[in-house]
């Protein structure tokens, strides 16, 4: 018997490390690139463990840059695409939170078409819109400007339908306490709904917040300057084909340091997860 | 002075659901008032049409001899108490009860004082730094109680406040809601269906049935003299034992004095008594078939002549009966009810 039990133990234990290790390798060979030097990288017999250029490495990707291909310092990529996830995260939220308020809570015509209309926007991702959307943002002279870069990415379906699956299942006593108290509308949804949906507001957060920092596509069309380049677009750019062209320290630093937002934001966020997950706030 | 009026008040839901077929009330300044009917009478929306929480089709609601049926319901001066409290969940106690009053602009310190005083009363002094979730179900429901009584209102509304606690602590909350009113003299009208409930607590209780008022008086009023069958069968427990009788009589039971035609026959289980007791018009010849003992009384279930309606006889203390056991009840002319088969209201 007992020993079974431990079998059983052992067993997912096993498969989990197994996997742990798949996944974590080649984040560990390209932590341990970014500490060697180009030669040693690029004649194919970079040891296994971290080199003795780490700190050389780092300071030149976060604020000199690799001087032939993106021209500028990884640091000022990072912040533009810090500003650009944050802008989409926190707008995507905003206004899904206010459009599901009011599909949820008032009764206007065309309530059910509008619902439905934003429930189809679901099919509709940038890559299909992107030629009207392009045309649309650079008619507006938005091109190279974080307006550009963000808001045609805001509107979100998914955010709306979350929200509003949320709202359906807080109670309507609330509505009406509310009301029996004076609060009007607005301050029903400022004082009641968001607090309540702060661990959905956290989850979406995460999720957004890492579809706004991998945006690829979007950015590799509205920038142009070098000063707006967001991190995703460097690592690509520093990755010359000429093999000896590249920097393989330097891109490998850049790629540990894009991965280091999203861990950032997910260890951070994770108590009111599981805090979301946990207990009931109704 | 805050009496609530009702005129001819009406609801037709979306749908065209009559919940409400024009009820016409008057409760007094200070009045403790209870709706008591079945599920689906209307009780609810009732309640929620003085509240302003649903709109009124017809007819008016005048509070404080005003007519209310367009204004907002904050600005109506009333204050809720919901069946599932419906306390804000990420809200201290006190922010709470703090909550209608800072909404409404009043001083901070008299804020204060007003929440400290209400959570003394209420003794939930203890928790107001804690979150609802963090409360027994009694302590939410004097919370809940709590933010009514802050905001000094015109009229106390409740919708069935006690049916989410057990009852040992529903017997208790019934007592203070009963003794905070006492002290408050604020008007109130309460929802419930629990007919106890009713009756302990009602200066005027009102007895609803499909959208209707069957009946409006004092507790005692209506459990004396019921002006309909509905009525009749709805206050007491167990209820009154209602037996259709025609023009010819029963067999087994033996009438002096009744009206002329075929009536319906009341007499409630503690007025029937083995031992005849004077001029007793009723006798009654039953075949008992199930005995429930509850201690103080014993309640005998059974059928008359062996094969007629059925019928409960209250008797006192511990009762020797046993199933299959022929017994004779009787009782006086007083205590007996007659009611027209056909409207269903009393003969008197
Ligand atoms: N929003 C609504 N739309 C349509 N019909 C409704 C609505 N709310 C209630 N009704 C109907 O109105 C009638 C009265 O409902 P109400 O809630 O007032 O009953 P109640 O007396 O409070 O019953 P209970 O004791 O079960 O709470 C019911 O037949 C119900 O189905
Ligand atoms: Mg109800």
């Amino acid at each position: 018997m007992v020993e079974r039990r431990r079998l059983i133990d052992v067993l997912p234990h096993l498969v989990l490390l197994i996997g742990i290790a798949i996944v974590a390798f080649p984040v560990y060979v390209a932590f341990v690139a970014s500490t060697w030097d180009a030669a040693t990288i690029s004649n194919g017999q970079m040891p296994l463990r971290p080199g003795p250029h780490f700190l050389e490495n780092y300071y030149r990707t976060i604020f000199i840059g690799t001087s032939s291909s993106t021209r500028e310092p990884v640091g000022n990529m990072m912040l533009n695409s810090l500003i650009m996830a944050l802008c989409i995260a926190i707008g995507k939220i905003a206004i899904s939170l206010i459009s599901a308020f009011a599909v949820v809570y008032f009764r206007f015509p065309f309530r059910m078409a509008a619902f439905w209309v934003i429930f189809m926007t679901l099919m509709l991702p940038v890559e299909v819109r992107i030629f009207p959307t392009y045309k649309i943002v650079a008619d507006l002279n938005m091109l190279d400007t974080f307006a550009g870069l963000t808001i045609p990415l805001i509107a979100s379906a998914t955010a709306t339908l979350l929200f509003r699956q949320f709202f359906m299942t807080v109670p309507d006593e609330l509505v009406e306490a509310s009301k029996i108290d004076g609060a009007g509308p607005m301050k029903f949804f400022f004082d009641t709904l968001v607090p309540l949906s702060i661990t959905s507001v956290a989850a979406m957060f995460v999720v957004q917040f890492i579809y706004g920092w991998n945006q690829y596509l979007w950015p590799l069309l509205i920038t142009t300057k070098d000063n707006m380049q967001t991190i995703v677009i460097g690592i690509k750019k520093m990755i010359v084909t000429q093999d000896a062209l590249t920097e393989w320290q330097l891109a490998m630093a850049t790629a540990i340091l894009a991965m280091l937002p999203p861990v950032i934001v997910v260890v951070a966020m994770q108590k009111l997860f599981v805090k979301g997950l946990v207990e009931t706030e109704k | 002075m805050s009496d609530v009026r009702l005129d001819a008040v009406r609801k037709v839901y979306p749908g065209g659901v009559e919940a409400v077929k024009g009820v016409s009330l008057e409760i007094a300044d200070g009045q403790f008032c209870v709706l008591v009917g079945p599920s689906g009478c209307g009780k609810s929306t009732l309640l929620r049409m003085v509240a302003g929480l649903e709109t009124i089709s017809g007819g008016t609601c005048a509070i404080d001899g005003k007519v209310v049926n367009e204004i907002e319901p904050a600005e109506r001066d009333i204050a809720m108490v919901f069946q599932n409290y419906a306390l804000y969940p990420h809200m201290s106690v006190y922010d709470n009860m703090a909550y209608g009053l800072r909404n409404r602009g009043t001083p901070k310190d008299e804020i204060d004082a007003r929440v400290k005083e209400a959570a003394r009363i209420l003794e939930v002094e203890p928790f107001l730094a804690r979150k609802p979730k963090a409360l027994s179900g009694g302590q939410r429901q004097r919370v809940a109680m709590g933010r009514a009584i802050v905001r000094k209102p015109k009229v106390f509304l409740f919708d069935e406040p006690l049916s989410n606690l057990d009852a040992k602590l529903r017997i208790q909350m019934r007592v203070e809601i009963k003794k905070l009113q006492r002290a408050l003299k604020t008007t109130s009208i309460y929802v419930t269906h629990d007919q106890l409930e009713a009756m302990t607590l009602a200066d005027q209780l009102v007895v609803m049935n499909k959208g209707q008022v069957e009946q409006a008086g004092a507790p005692l009023d209506l459990y004396e003299k019921p002006q309909t069958i509905f009525v009749a069968g709805f206050i007491g427990a167990p209820p009154m034992n209602l037996v259709t009788v025609p023009e010819a009589g029963l067999p087994g039971l033996t009438l002096i004095e009744r009206p002329a035609g075929p009536v319906v026959l009341g007499i409630r289980p503690e007025h029937l008594h083995e031992q005849p007791m004077g001029p007793d018009t009723l006798t009654v010849e039953i075949v008992v078939s199930a005995v429930e003992a509850v201690g103080a009384e014993t309640y005998l279930y059974g059928a008359l002549h062996g094969h007629g309606p059925e019928l409960i006889v209250r008797v006192p203390g511990r009762a020797t009966h046993a199933p299959g056991q022929r017994i004779r009840a009787c009782a006086e002319a007083s205590q007996l009810h007659f009611f027209n088969p056909q409207t269903g209201r009393r003969i008197d």
